[in-house]
């Protein structure tokens, strides 16, 4: 019973989660399967970015990167190697992870704007090279033989399993995202953010700490690029790297509240839920970027600490559960 | 032969106004530690200005430029007051976020209204022959008012009162407040001043290139690449980079692929951040 209280902030997030891929499996409605998808896939990614972002405080701009590039190695053990769609997820994990130790070693030397104007930078130059890469078909991309499906039991079967993929994948992220919080890996994450030299001077092994959350907020966002180019059926380098994505990811996890397990996860909920209202409602429908702006806008000015930071702030007795 | 040496010359006017752009940038972070995220849509803004004054009423796109300065200038300072201000001491994922908030609002509204499809300033003064190398008239009065403009913020930093309250904020604001400086004014027209210099960068470019509302996001990035180039906070260096950045496009196409190159662009930015953070000519760290 001890253990089940001490550990109330994962469940609620994982009740959460659980209950967003359970309406469709219920209802079995193919659109509302459709919609879940993206929710799932918004909260995976920000909850990913949040372990750099949130818990270590660097602020990467370009974070769609390893989505874009576990996309790429993915569809290509996919089409040109004939590889099954798990052999691809796993190696577009490892890739964006050896991408991201990479970049750790090198790029998280800087702090501040410049981490993030080089973060940038990384996004623009791998898409321009992928842009000009043949075997990954440069600027028109790759695109998945309908035949790959049947290996699935056809292209409906692997929609729905798509679907199932995801939900665990994105299960799999709010736990480590929760381990990693609750260890002492993360204090020393937390302990950077807020102050690096005092850190390492408390005997926290700085450099390193970076570069592993590094690694670990990049080894998801590689994963779901690969299940969402492949049910996707075709990549393209404009599809995989969009800067925009990117600062759409840092909005969910701001929106939610950074470094906290649960906002990242409402974040992305309640980001995509306004968006999809906008979409279909006819006043807002054009506007719809301008309004997310507005949105925004009010958060970072008003309310920083995001909505669960504000909720743990107000109500700081159902903090176990607001982890 | 004679073809690199055209499109060098034009890579070197390009840079021009690429330096103007980025000079904008440069100076906000100079002056206030902000990286203008929505430095983007205000060069689009100012492509739209130009566009917009020629096309319905006929006006000149040369005074469309001074139409699109004024704009800038009071749209900056309007930003600024509404987004910027209040997370000007934040960590700097604030300050990053509001302007790209701004950038967001900009877009949205820009989208709905003129929809993305490209758009081209009807506007010719013919070609310049010089031997073998033709030079189109409108980059090259681009390029002069890029120098004329440089000039005049050169001017106004080093030779006006106001301007010297802008030296005297970005080189240490509490300081400056001390000694009587109004420094939140101060700030606000630095701001102007950066969106400005963007604003008239778009304006100039939209009278020779193409664009859509979204365009401004690759001048932006190319901003990026210059002021680090130049070291961010460094005018002159800015100035500097953007020149290199138009060279360099003017002959990385003698040898390869146009399409190669963004790829060298942002690689060396990347080297450069980790080289020389303070940018080719600031001092090492």
């Amino acid at each position: 019973m001890n253990t089940l209280r001490n550990h109330l902030g994962l469940i609620a997030s994982l009740v959460i989660v659980v209950l967003i891929g359970l309406g469709p499996i219920v209802s079995q409605n193919a659109a509302s399967r459709e919609v879940a998808f993206t929710v799932l896939r918004a909260i995976a990614l920000a909850s990913g970015l949040n372990i750099l972002l949130g818990y270590t405080g660097y602020v990467s701009f370009g974070h769609i990167v390893f989505f874009g590039l576990g996309g790429y190695i993915g569809l290509y053990m996919i089409t040109a190697q004939g590889q099954s769609l798990w052999v691809a997820m796993l190696l577009a994990g490892l890739s964006s992870a050896i991408l991201a130790f990479l970049l750790g070693k090198s790029i998280l030397r800087l702090r501040g704007a410049y981490f993030a104007l080089a973060t940038i930078g990384v996004n623009e130059a791998v898409r321009a090279f992928i842009n000009n890469f043949e075997p990954f078909g440069g600027p028109i991309g790759m695109s998945v033989n309908f035949g790959v499906y049947q290996k699935y039991g056809g292209a409906m079967q692997a929609l729905n399993m798509s679907f199932y993929v995801m939900l665990a994948l994105t299960i799999v992220v709010v736990i480590m995202s929760y381990l990693v919080k609750t260890s002492k890996f993360g204090l020393g994450l937390l302990a950077i953010r807020e102050d690096e030299d005092a850190a390492e001077v408390m005997g926290v092994p700085a450099p390193d700490s970076k570069t592993w959350a590094y690694v670990l907020s990049a080894i998801i966002p590689g994963m779901v690029g690969a299940l969402f180019f492949f049910k996707n059926g075709s990549i393209e380098p404009a599809e995989a790297f969009p800067l925009h994505t990117s600062i759409e990811m840092i909005v969910m996890v701001m929106l939610g509240g950074q470094g906290t397990v649960l906002g990242p996860l409402l974040g992305a909920a309640g980001y995509q839920r306004l968006r999809g209202l906008l979409l279909i409602n006819p006043l807002f429908k054009n506007i719809q970027l301008a309004v997310s702006g507005v949105v925004l806008l009010i958060v970072i000015l008003f309310i920083p600490a995001g909505v669960v930071g504000w909720l743990r702030r107000r109500w700081p007795q159902w903090r176990r559960v607001l982890q | 032969m004679d073809l690199l040496l055209a499109s060098l010359v034009d890579g070197f006017l390009l840079g021009f106004i690429y330096g103007i752009a980025a000079m904008g940038l440069t100076l906000i972070w100079g002056v206030m530690n902000v990286i203008n995220l929505s430095h983007g849509p205000i060069i689009a803004l100012g492509m739209f200005t130009t566009y917009l004054l020629f096309m319905s009423l006929g006006i000149p796109p040369y005074i469309g430029v001074l139409l699109a300065a004024v704009i800038g200038l009071i749209l900056g300072v309007i930003i600024y007051l509404i987004a910027v201000q209040r997370v000007i001491d934040a960590p700097h994922l604030s300050s990053l976020l509001a302007t790209f908030a701004v950038n967001m609002i900009i877009i949205g509204i820009g989208t709905a209204i003129f929809t993305t499809s490209p758009r081209n300033v009807d506007f010719r003064l013919g070609a310049l022959t010089l031997g073998s190398i033709t030079l189109q008239y409108t980059r090259i009065i681009a390029a002069l008012i890029a120098i004329l403009v440089t000039g005049g913020l050169y001017y106004f930093l080093y030779r006006t009162r106001l301007g010297k309250y802008i030296r005297a904020v970005a080189n240490n604001r509490s300081a400056a407040e001390l000694v009587g400086i109004p420094s939140n004014r101060v700030v606000a027209i630095s701001f102007g001043l950066g969106t400005m210099l963007a604003a008239i960068a778009g304006a100039l470019i939209a009278t020779f290139l193409p664009f859509t509302i979204l365009a401004g996001g690759t001048y932006e990035t190319k901003s990026f690449v210059i002021s680090v180039l130049g070291g961010l906070g460094n005018p002159v260096g800015a100035l500097i980079g953007g020149l290199i950045l138009g060279l360099l496009e003017g002959i990385i196409p003698a040898f390869t692929q146009t399409t190669w190159v963004p790829v060298i662009e942002f690689v060396l930015f990347v080297i450069i951040l980790l080289v020389r953070p303070n940018g080719l000519f600031g001092a090492k760290e």
